[in-house]
């Protein structure tokens, strides 16, 4: 296997927290430059997933690769490596929009050149220019996750975690979101996304479903449609998820 | 028990917080026994349409009667008559599950045994955890508790705030199937929820949007009065696809919907044929175009660029 071709390689990660098992040997490769879903019901294990491969937890054993590094021991190199936004944590609500740039940019060791650079891009690309001093509480939801999502790739990273990124958001800004995500995948960027619209799960090139701890499907939408016999990607995962026992 | 065939009757409701217009001029009527949804994204103003309704803010401006209760001069009245969820978790953390349901009981002077028939099928799901803290609950049983503390004292209205955000697909179908339970008990529902989808699953929506209401009505007849036609087109490279069919003269709007695109155009101008010739000549050469139906979604986006234009 050529290890290059891939932005993740996880074989046989397991998480346990004392008698309870997490993660329980799930195998997944995400491709450079892919759109991977990372989909599953509330407690099947995703979250932990996600902080062990933002280098963030370490996993009890398996074989686990971001970025080249292994996360039990080169932690501190994946995290530079990747972004990351959350619907719930993304930018600090007291600072301007150009102080987010300029903190998270000061964090991954940007250059005061290249934070000023990247800014008025990002800016300039979402047509909010004007915005630039402006307290990201006083913004509506929508401008601030796509700032969000702008902020986290800033450094370049090899791999953006996007964590319900689209939660509560407009159906218009929604689809405007996607089209980033669409952008960044095209420049290289790999992203990691998870989102309970089901509509979004048909966005992503490839599609990994979770339920209680192991991978219980992983395919193209349009395969795992086939192999499930559903119309939709929600046929799918309520056919799939309906099966747990570990629900919250 | 009012005697309207109305359970909320909201005229001309304004509430701002300094310049933001969180409210304007909101108007609308919920029919006792229906389940009502507002259904718009974070910020459209639904927790603070619902915080008035439940007595716990003062519109601006308006009126707003509750079960024939006004909620500013009748609303100690008021508090008795209505379970309230709010969309943070607001029980006591400390409390166990069995402490926080007999709590709620208490103050409303309700008898756990007298209504438990209405929380049987959500509460035994967490009566395992009975002697658990409600803080250290997972979210759903958080929810679930947060829903059997609300309708302990059987509620005349329900007011959920967005009970379903962040919830997984099989939960929010297992959290609608509850409510319709409780509409057959006789409860109004008024529920906020951001998920377009769950619309069809409710007797009456509000769209709502920067404090306005776009649309009131069934689903259905929201959807018949959907203004344009509507094709589903399913193509590769759909980002290109949608610039180019942005272009066509009689094409109003392209909108990625999942595995395809939703093309709205002027009814009656244009084929399935027209627009799949149209597409081939651009180079796309095997997309497959029907007729389609408009969904909630479709509207909410037609509504909001006609209130943006």
């Amino acid at each position: 296997m050529n290890s290059a071709a891939y932005a993740i390689e996880a074989q046989n990660l397991v998480k346990r927290f004392g008698s309870f098992t997490a993660n329980d040997n799930l195998s997944f490769f995400v491709k450079k430059g892919e759109i991977f879903g990372f989909l599953g019901a509330n407690g099947a294990g995703k979250t932990t997933a996600i902080r062990i491969l933002c280098g963030l937890s370490k996993p009890t054993s398996g074989k686990i690769s971001v970025a080249g590094f292994n996360v039990f021991t080169q932690a501190e190199k994946i995290k530079q490596r990747i972004g990351y936004m959350s619907q719930r944590f993304s930018l600090y609500e007291d600072l301007t929009v150009a102080e987010n740039f300029r903190f998270y940019g000061g964090i991954y060791g940007m250059s005061r050149d290249q934070i000023r650079q990247k800014t008025e891009e990002m800016l300039g690309k979402l047509n909010i220019a004007e915005l630039r001093d402006t307290i990201i509480a006083s913004l509506p939801l929508g401008i601030r996750q796509k700032l969000a999502f702008s902020v986290a790739i800033m450094h370049s990273p090899e791999i953006v975690f996007l964590d319900e990124p689209t939660g509560g958001v407009d159906p218009i800004t929604r689809r405007q979101f996607w089209e980033m995500i669409y952008q960044a995948a095209a420049s290289g960027i790999t992203v990691f996304v998870t989102t309970h619209y089901m509509d979004e799960a048909e966005y992503c090139h490839r599609i990994s479903i979770m339920v209680d701890g192991r991978i219980e499907a992983l395919g193209t939408p349009a395969e795992l449609k086939a192999v499930h016999h559903a119309l939709s990607m929600n046929d799918v995962f309520i056919k799939l998820a309906r099966k747990a026992v570990n629900k919250e | 028990m009012g005697t309207s065939e109305y359970a909320i009757e909201c005229a001309s409701i304004s509430k701002s917080y300094g310049k933001v217009k969180a409210l304007q001029e909101l108007s609308f009527s919920v029919k006792k026994g229906e389940i009502f949804g507002f259904i718009g994204p974070d910020g459209a103003g639904k927790t603070t349409l619902f915080r008035i309704l439940t007595t716990l803010l003062l519109p601006d401006t308006g009126t707003a009667l509750v079960d024939g209760l006004d909620v500013v001069k009748d609303y100690k009245a008021l508090r008795r008559i209505l379970g309230y969820m709010p969309g943070r978790f607001s029980l006591y953390q400390d409390l166990t599950v069995e402490e926080n349901l007999q709590f709620f009981a208490g103050i409303f002077q309700a008898d756990i045994r007298e209504n438990y028939y209405l929380i049987r099928d959500i509460y035994e799901q967490i009566a395992p955890f009975a002697k658990r803290k409600a803080g250290k609950l997972s979210g759903g049983m958080k929810q679930k508790l947060a829903l059997s503390c609300a309708l302990i004292h059987k509620p005349v209205v329900l007011v959920l705030d967005e009970p379903t955000t962040g919830v997984d697909a099989v939960s929010r179908r297992e959290f609608w199937e509850m409510l319709i339970r409780l509409k057959n008990d006789g409860i109004t529902i008024v529920v906020a929820t951001p998920y377009m989808d769950e619309a069809t699953l409710c007797d009456r929506v509000a769209l709502i949007q920067h404090g306005r209401i776009l649309a009131t009505d069934t689903p259905q007849a929201i959807t018949n009065a959907f203004p344009w036609q509507l094709f589903e087109v399913k193509s590769t490279d759909t980002l290109n696809m949608i610039n180019l069919l942005k272009q066509h003269p009689e094409v109003h709007n392209a909108d990625m919907f999942g595995e395809t695109v939703h093309v709205s155009v002027k009814p009656g101008r244009i084929s399935a044929d027209d627009l799949f010739s149209y597409l081939q000549e651009h180079g796309h050469l095997q997309s497959e175009i029907i007729q389609g139906n408009p969904g909630i979604e479709d509207c909410f986006i037609d509504l909001m660029r006609m209130t943006n234009e």
